[in-house]
């Protein structure tokens, strides 16, 4: 009876799995009954089919980036949440008080504020805006795989499922966002916690791989006429050299989670410290994918500030081809400077100065783009709107983050404080006033060519500074609390260490980032109940430089009812200057579309079946859904009818109807 | 903006006026506190590295706050060039400081690299002390094999004179690190990591830097540095202790346990050190590590 028992449902019991810790569970209970509501309210107002029509099978890359950027939000709630446990408990373990949470819980959090805020909530902004953006500022009407993106989305979102399903049933891995081993090893972590890690990487992380593939080819061969290379708005060259990364990298995260997986699922000794394996080369491996991961993020977003510099500058980009040399160096150094995340692993003299001086050599670039953009501000006209307050967060708190980066590369400093707040403090530096303000300068700035409306004034330059202000107020602390010799990660600190004082300032100034985040909200909430008063009617709401204003706002399913053609640099800011249209009526002709279809969700949610059934070891459940995802596979590839046709006729109509939607 | 932008650097003023009252109020910041040659030298390297990185960041700040002044919407004096795009000279200045800054930086990299490098032995008048490191769940483990003593959680070195921490782990990966001696090394089972260091007399806080498990937060140790007479006692009454390190004793302290309080070990079994880092080396010999396949 047991082994039936066993075979049916594997290591999965109910009750072992419901978490027993009352924060948690309490969570759980707060996620499950949000999600009842959630489906009470669609089923209530009847609104499943339209879900299911346009949203669930839909492979326009602007509704895909839109999904991709509310599956971020959500995540970013939930990784804040962490931040405030982080907070409140750092706050208050200190010397006989126990704090809040007990070590485990307490690591479970940290390792699920790490996790959720670099894969589902930077990569979800970024590949949100990828999605939104590329396309349109190249000329295109949809990405080259169109079927493969809805894929790649619904990958990240059954990973995101998964990692969240492991609060439900189970438990969070405790061992850090990047799960070193032995301690993510089985002997030490024989919980299902780093199980759910690796698995709920591996969906979104192959999804990720997909959508590199997809936005290179995109890229390299979707272009309008006449948009040579060095023609490219610099946002899309920027998502060309990080989808050149994503290619490179991303399969040695696969290739080191399976490896990882083998070592706890089937006694392997890949990374184990006995049977002949090496932990340093796990750590080796995740850091040859995780450093380039860091510039897979931060490229995007400086991609999106060349963009908003140049326009709310009202003046072309300083140094075009400096800028693209900058992105493409920091991109091959990125992928040769791994080692500085373990100089204190041992290693001879010769190798860490050797990574200790590729590591530096970034900055070189990286400061050449920051003295472009000041110089694309100098001699323009500078609306300073919030995306620009974002960008002016990020000029001063980045070249911080960047200071303290080069800083670290020398390696023997680096000894001194490795694995401290002060490392801590370095990171966010570059990630938070980098990467986030970046994407959230970028997602302002585009929100009208999505939804046709622009976002509150008022609230997003509220939120800009909120960010702003309470990042130095949360990490300044940090700072000086590596330097006094805290290591991070800590539950507990004695009280003479006098640390206190400093995490209750860093609490506070998590705080204003918390009332910023709120701010956010409102912003959206405001933007949607005002938006007859927000209305973009021309489609080109900031003055814009590049092809995306070029189309009314929001953009036609079909983006472009003629490829437009491209002479210059700012093809549309040269069209406006000009006076020559992109394209004239005459060139409109009958045009292919892709069919909406349900293959995204499907082959997610059979990976998401995966990917639990090898977490709980339900092994028949393993192979009937790889069988399955194999099928789909095949069902779709045979499918021949995946387009349909729009007629001219069908096209004029409808470019018609937009030009009248606000002359009238 | 202009305002705001002020309001915002004023408040960050604040912070950073504020953190440096707290900080000269007598708390102790370990880093910038050295009490040996090695953390000394590390901290000259951190106030020549924030010296030179501020020689690019204030012109940066500089830059920025006079160009939003001058070239905001509102200001119509301002000239505007809307195609300006390029300066070669401009270009070769801001590409040429920083590799300037870099080439300087990668030379103090690689001079700073080879002298701090832990594993080299501080060369001084007296031969380095030997001392041998377990990090054990969740507590170290210090061995002094020429005397065949040991001790959990606590450590005296005769001031003055160089040490060479031996470095291993019994569990998962650890980091050694005493802010005030010198920087940190991972302890890694099945292989050896070396730290040199030299003390002044006094008493230091050491952790593990590095997420291990549950205890992690009190896997904390003192390093005592004292006077060679005080060292000679401590060793002397360590020697005369009944508690012995035999493997059985091992055995038990291998065993989790958290916020350790601190022991003395006579009798260190021979070899001890050794065979904790061999264990992981052949797999039949390691009776922790050969079951991961059958749970």
């Amino acid at each position: 009876m047991d082994s039936i028992k066993h075979f049916i449902f594997g290591d999965f019991n109910l009750v072992d799995a419901i978490p027993k810790e009352m924060v948690t569970l309490g969570g759980a209970i707060g996620i499950t009954l949000g999600l009842l509501s959630i489906l009470g309210l669609v089923t209530y107002f009847k609104k499943w089919g339209y879900l299911w029509k346009n949203w669930f099978t839909t492979i326009d890359h602007k509704k895909i980036g839109v999904m991709y950027i509310i599956v971020a939000v959500v995540m970013l709630l939930r990784g804040f949440a962490d931040v405030i446990m982080m907070r409140l408990q750092q706050a208050t373990s200190v010397g006989s008080s126990q704090g809040l949470f007990t070590a485990d819980t307490f690591q479970q959090v940290f390792s699920a504020h790490g996790t959720i805020m670099i894969f589902f909530v930077a990569m979800g902004l970024m590949f949100g805006l990828i999605n939104i953006v590329v396309p349109l500022q190249i000329g295109a009407r949809d990405v080259a795989f169109p079927a493969v993106n809805a894929i790649s989305f619904w990958l990240f979102a059954a990973g995101m499922v998964l990692i969240n399903t492991s609060m439900l049933l189970g438990e969070f891995s405790a061992a850090g966002w990047l799960a070193y081993p032995p301690l993510s090893g089985i002997e030490f972590s024989p919980g299902v916690g780093v199980d759910y890690w690796i698995w709920a990487l591996q969906v979104a992380g192959i999804g990720t791989t997909l959508s590199g593939v997809n936005f290179l080819v995109t890229i390299m061969k979707m272009r309008a006429p006449g948009m040579k290379l060095m023609k490219m708005p610099i946002f899309t060259w920027s998502v060309l050299i990080t989808m050149v990364m994503v290619i490179s990298v991303f399969p040695i995260l696969t290739g080191t989670l399976g490896m990882l997986s083998l070592d706890r699922l089937m006694g392997m000794h890949f990374f184990t410290a006995g049977g002949g394996g090496n932990m340093m080369m796990y750590v080796n491996l995740i850091w040859a994918w995780g450093h380039p991961e860091v510039y897979i993020l931060v490229l995007p977003a400086f991609g999106a500030l060349s963009d908003i510099v140049a326009t709310y500058s009202r003046k072309k980009l300083f140094g075009y081809p400096s800028m693209v040399w900058a992105l493409a160096a920091i991109a091959f150094f990125s992928m040769i400077v791994w080692l500085h995340h373990f100089f204190t692993m041992g290693a001879g003299s010769e190798v860490n100065a050797f990574f200790g001086i590729t590591t530096m050599i970034i900055a070189i670039p990286t400061g050449v783009k920051i003295f472009n953009w000041l110089f694309t501000m100098a001699r323009g006209r500078v609306r300073f709107d919030s995306p620009m307050v974002w960008f002016i967060g990020f000029v001063f708190l980045f070249t911080v983050g960047g200071m303290t980066g080069v800083m670290l590369a020398v390696p023997a400093l680096d000894y001194q404080v490795h694995n401290s707040l002060f490392l801590v403090a370095h990171f966010h530096n570059t990630i938070i006033a980098g990467v986030v303000f970046g994407l959230f300068a970028g997602v302002t700035y585009w929100f009208p060519k999505v939804f046709g409306f622009t976002l509150h004034e008022g609230l997003g330059k509220a939120a800009a500074w909120l960010w702003f202000i309470g990042f130095a107020f949360a990490f300044g602390p940090l700072y000086v609390l590596g330097l006094m010799g805290a290591t991070r990660r800590l539950d507990h600190y004695a009280e003479s260490t006098g640390w206190q004082p400093l995490f209750l300032v860093a609490g506070f100034g998590a705080a204003l980032i918390g009332v910023g985040i709120v701010c956010q909200l409102l912003q959206v909430v405001i933007s949607i109940k005002n938006r007859k008063k927000n209305l973009d009617k021309t489609g080109d709401p900031w003055n814009g430089r590049t092809l995306e204003w070029a189309v009314p706002s929001p953009a036609p399913f079909y983006n472009f009812p003629a490829i437009p053609n491209v002479t210059s640099r700012d093809a549309f800011w040269q069209a406006k200057q000009t006076k020559t249209p992109l394209w004239r009526d005459s060139d409109i002709v009958d045009i292919h579309m892709p069919k909406n279809t349900s293959i995204g969700v499907v082959i997610a949610g059979l990976a998401f079946v995966v990917g639990f059934a090898i977490v709980w070891h339900i092994v028949w459940l393993a192979v009937v859904g790889l069988v399955a995802i194999i099928v789909s596979v095949i069902v779709r590839a045979t499918n021949d009818d995946t387009s349909y046709t729009i007629t001219r006729e069908e096209l004029l109509a409808m470019e018609k109807e937009h030009k009248q939607r606000y002359t009238a | 903006m202009k305002t705001k932008l002020f309001l915002t650097l004023g408040l960050v003023v604040i912070v950073a006026v504020l953190l440096t009252v707290y900080l000269t109020s007598g708390v102790n910041v370990e880093i910038l506190n050295p009490k040996g040659i090695i953390a000394e030298q590390q901290r000259d390297l951190i106030v020549l590295t924030v010296f030179l990185g501020l020689f690019v960041v204030i012109p940066v700040y500089i830059m920025t706050i006079f160009i939003i002044f001058r070239y905001h919407e509102g200001n119509k004096k301002a000239k505007y060039s809307p195609n300006f795009s390029d300066s070669l000279l401009a270009e070769t200045i801001w590409w040429g400081i920083p590799i300037i800054i870099i080439v300087f930086l990668s030379i103090v990299t690689v001079v700073s690299t080879f002298k701090l490098d832990p594993h080299k032995p501080i060369v001084g008048d007296k031969d380095p002390l030997q001392v041998q490191v377990v990090s054990l769940d969740w507590k170290w483990l210090f061995i002094y094999p020429e005397e065949s003593v040991a001790s959990v959680n606590y450590a005296v070195i005769p001031e003055g004179r160089p040490v060479d921490f031996a470095l291993t782990s019994d569990t998962v990966m650890n980091s050694f690190w005493v802010p005030q001696l010198a920087g940190q090394i991972y302890n890694m089972p099945g292989m050896i990591t070396h730290l040199n260091i030299s003390a002044d007399k006094g008493s230091y806080n050491g952790s593990s830097a590095n997420i291990s498990g549950e205890g992690f937060a009190g896997m904390k140790f003192v390093i005592q540095a004292t006077d060679q007479n005080d060292y000679k006692s401590w060793i002397k009454k360590a020697q005369a202790s009944d508690n012995q390190l035999s493997q059985s004793a091992y055995d038990e302290l291998y065993k989790p346990s958290k916020n350790n309080s601190v022991e003395q070990y006579s009798n260190v079994r021979d070899h001890l050190f050794n065979d904790v880092v061999n264990k992981y080396m052949m797999p039949d010999m390691s009776k922790n590590h050969s079951s991961e396949g059958d749970k």
